[in-house]
């Protein structure tokens, strides 16, 4: 068995056919983090009793049972909750934080007999681009130790392109799960907002956050996002069950905002867009280009309502009920010590935006100007969808770049999202494929080539994502 | 542009204790990061379309989804200071 090209669809038909146990294959991947792990640093925690959880899987699969998840290893990023185990955003604030309930997305997986393996190093809270920000050290990208796997699901990431899990769980505010996969060589999906239960993901920008998966391939992703999706009652802002898809149709006509992407975007990322353009084309798809003015403005937009959201969803962490608590002279001076000690620097930068934009004599300035933005890019694009079925990008504007170029310039790595975050403002799904490579000092980098689509159509992303995958 | 002493109130309102020596390059940070997203001004007006799906509050019947106490020795486990089950803070008045 080798975990770097084992797929899940592979490891279904091992694990059907009894060619293999669900023991097999979780030491399979354990000894894949032993040989990996102490130099990529992908995961925070490897559990203790993965083949505990495997041996239920093979009790499972020995009674007949078949699920697509059964026995199947995955990695879950650190802001999603399991029930007594450790979850802490990759923040001191909740370093010793164990979970006193098991999320949504992570309760199905567990029914459906998935095996977790560990949880997964991220930015602090998800805020970030790189995993430079873990309060608990980087994560190296494993196509070159000098360079960042991207961020937040960085580990998550590292861990699926590194051979070290299966698939994986992230989540995506502004790019976290497609941007790291585009750098790390692998399939990320941020599905539509509202299509996965976020009860028990620690919230960052709530209107939008959404959980999504990191796979190795298209038909992998696909699996596991359904195996997460659905309405729940834990989360109002999930999608009722009966509200209809978007059917899959044989050949779509994908837009490419080709104004947006004069700019600022390297060469050989360029090339390696073209190369999948072609591709769509020759599957008898048709690309065309489209006009969409207001898109360059998504990341100003976003970086206006995400920090306000943040500030808001950051005030719980005060030391009291949980986490981190450092003492001092009252309960105010409490509140302040223990949010000094316990969230770090980037964390620290957006609650102090959030609360500048929201600031009265500011909030009509910053705040309203943004919501307004935000209906004007949301219109523009749902627009462009009465013509086209997809709209396509390049995920970012180059490949991995190197560990610390961007740590002492937040504005630069803001930037990074450029060509996702416009997803999440207008609230529809998206995912990076692998498609192309780029050479750098001897490294051979993987590029993605991002695809977007109307809410609730990820089935079209699905069908494009396939012949991506192959060129 | 965002001074020294802005940032200090801010961080008294975030109720965060930020070292003297960080205020200055935080501000400067915060300064260039505001530059940038004042481009979003170019979009505001009066033309603004009504937002389709206007957020709705959805409300579910006030019930016990819970066997009762349940949750409770997870929960406790998890306080800084506890008593008898009881969350224990500071005295405020």
């Amino acid at each position: 068995m080798d975990t770097n090209t084992l797929t899940m669809k592979d490891a279904r038909q091992l694990l059907d056919k009894k060619e293999c146990s669900a023991q097999e294959l979780a030491q399979g991947y354990l000894d894949g983090i032993k040989e990996c792990d102490g130099e990529v640093h992908a995961y925070l925690e490897v559990y203790d009793d993965v083949l505990t959880q495997a041996k239920q899987a093979d009790t499972r699969l020995a009674a007949g049972e078949t699920s697509p998840l059964l026995g199947i290893p995955l990695a879950i990023k650190d802001n999603i909750l399991i029930e007594g185990r450790t979850a802490s955003a990759a923040s001191k604030m909740l370093e010793h934080y164990a979970a006193t309930y098991t999320a949504t997305a992570t309760k199905k997986l567990e029914e459906a007999g998935a095996v977790f393996l560990g949880r997964t190093n991220m930015d602090e809270f998800a805020m970030g681009g790189s995993t430079e920000n873990s309060a608990f050290g980087v994560t190296k990208n494993p196509h070159d130790h000098t360079r960042v796997p991207g961020g937040s699901s960085g580990g998550s990431a590292a861990a699926v392109a590194g051979g070290m899990a299966l698939a994986a769980l992230g989540s995506d505010t502004g790019g976290s799960i497609r941007q790291p996969a585009a750098l790390c060589g692998v399939v990320g999906l941020k599905p539509t907002y509202g299509s996965v239960s976020r009860h028990g993901l620690m919230a960052m920008g709530s209107s939008l956050d959404v959980i999504g998966p990191l796979a190795r391939t298209v038909d992998d992703a696909e699996v596991l996002f359904e195996a997460v999706r659905g309405h729940d009652r834990m989360d109002a802002t999930t999608i009722p069950n009966n509200r209809p898809r978007i059917e899959n149709k044989e050949t779509c006509t994908v837009g490419v905002p080709r104004a947006f992407l004069e700019k600022g975007v390297d060469a050989d990322v360029l090339s390696a867009f073209e190369a999948g353009l072609a591709a769509l084309r020759s599957a008898g798809h048709t690309v065309v280009d489209v006009e969409l003015p207001t898109l360059p403005y998504a990341l100003a937009t976003y970086y206006i309502i995400m920090p306000a959201e943040v500030s808001a969803n950051m005030a719980r962490f005060d030391g009291v009920r949980y986490g981190l608590h450092v003492d001092s002279a009252n309960g105010i001076e409490d509140y302040f010590e223990s949010r000094g000690a316990g969230l770090g620097d980037e964390v620290r930068r957006r609650i102090l935006l959030g609360t500048y934009v929201l600031s009265s004599g500011y909030y009509d300035a910053y705040y309203g100007t943004a919501m307004q933005a935000r209906e004007r890019i949301r219109a523009d694009v749902r627009e462009a969808f009465t013509t086209v079925d997809a709209l396509a990008m390049p995920t970012t504007t180059s490949p991995a770049f190197k560990l610390g170029e961007k740590t002492n310039d937040p504005l630069a790595m803001y930037l990074e999202d450029i060509f996702t975050v416009s997803a999440n403002i207008i609230g529809i799904p998206a995912m990076s494929v692998p498609c192309g490579i780029a050479e750098r000092d001897g490294s051979t980098l993987p590029v993605g080539f991002q695809l977007l689509a109307p809410e609730l159509a990820e089935t079209t992303l699905f069908t494009l994502g396939r012949v991506l995958e192959r060129v | 542009m965002i001074t020294k002493d802005d940032v200090a109130h801010l961080a008294t309102l975030a109720r965060i204790r930020v070292p003297d020596g960080e205020l200055e390059p935080l501000a400067k940070e915060m300064d260039a990061i505001l530059g940038y997203v004042e481009d979003v001004r170019a979009l505001a007006g009066d033309d603004v379309p009504e937002p389709e799906h206007a957020l709705r509050n959805v409300l579910r019947k006030d019930e016990v989804t819970n066997e009762q106490g349940s949750y409770t020795e997870r929960i406790v486990a998890q306080f800084p200071s506890s008593e008898n089950n009881a969350l224990k803070v500071k005295k405020i008045l």
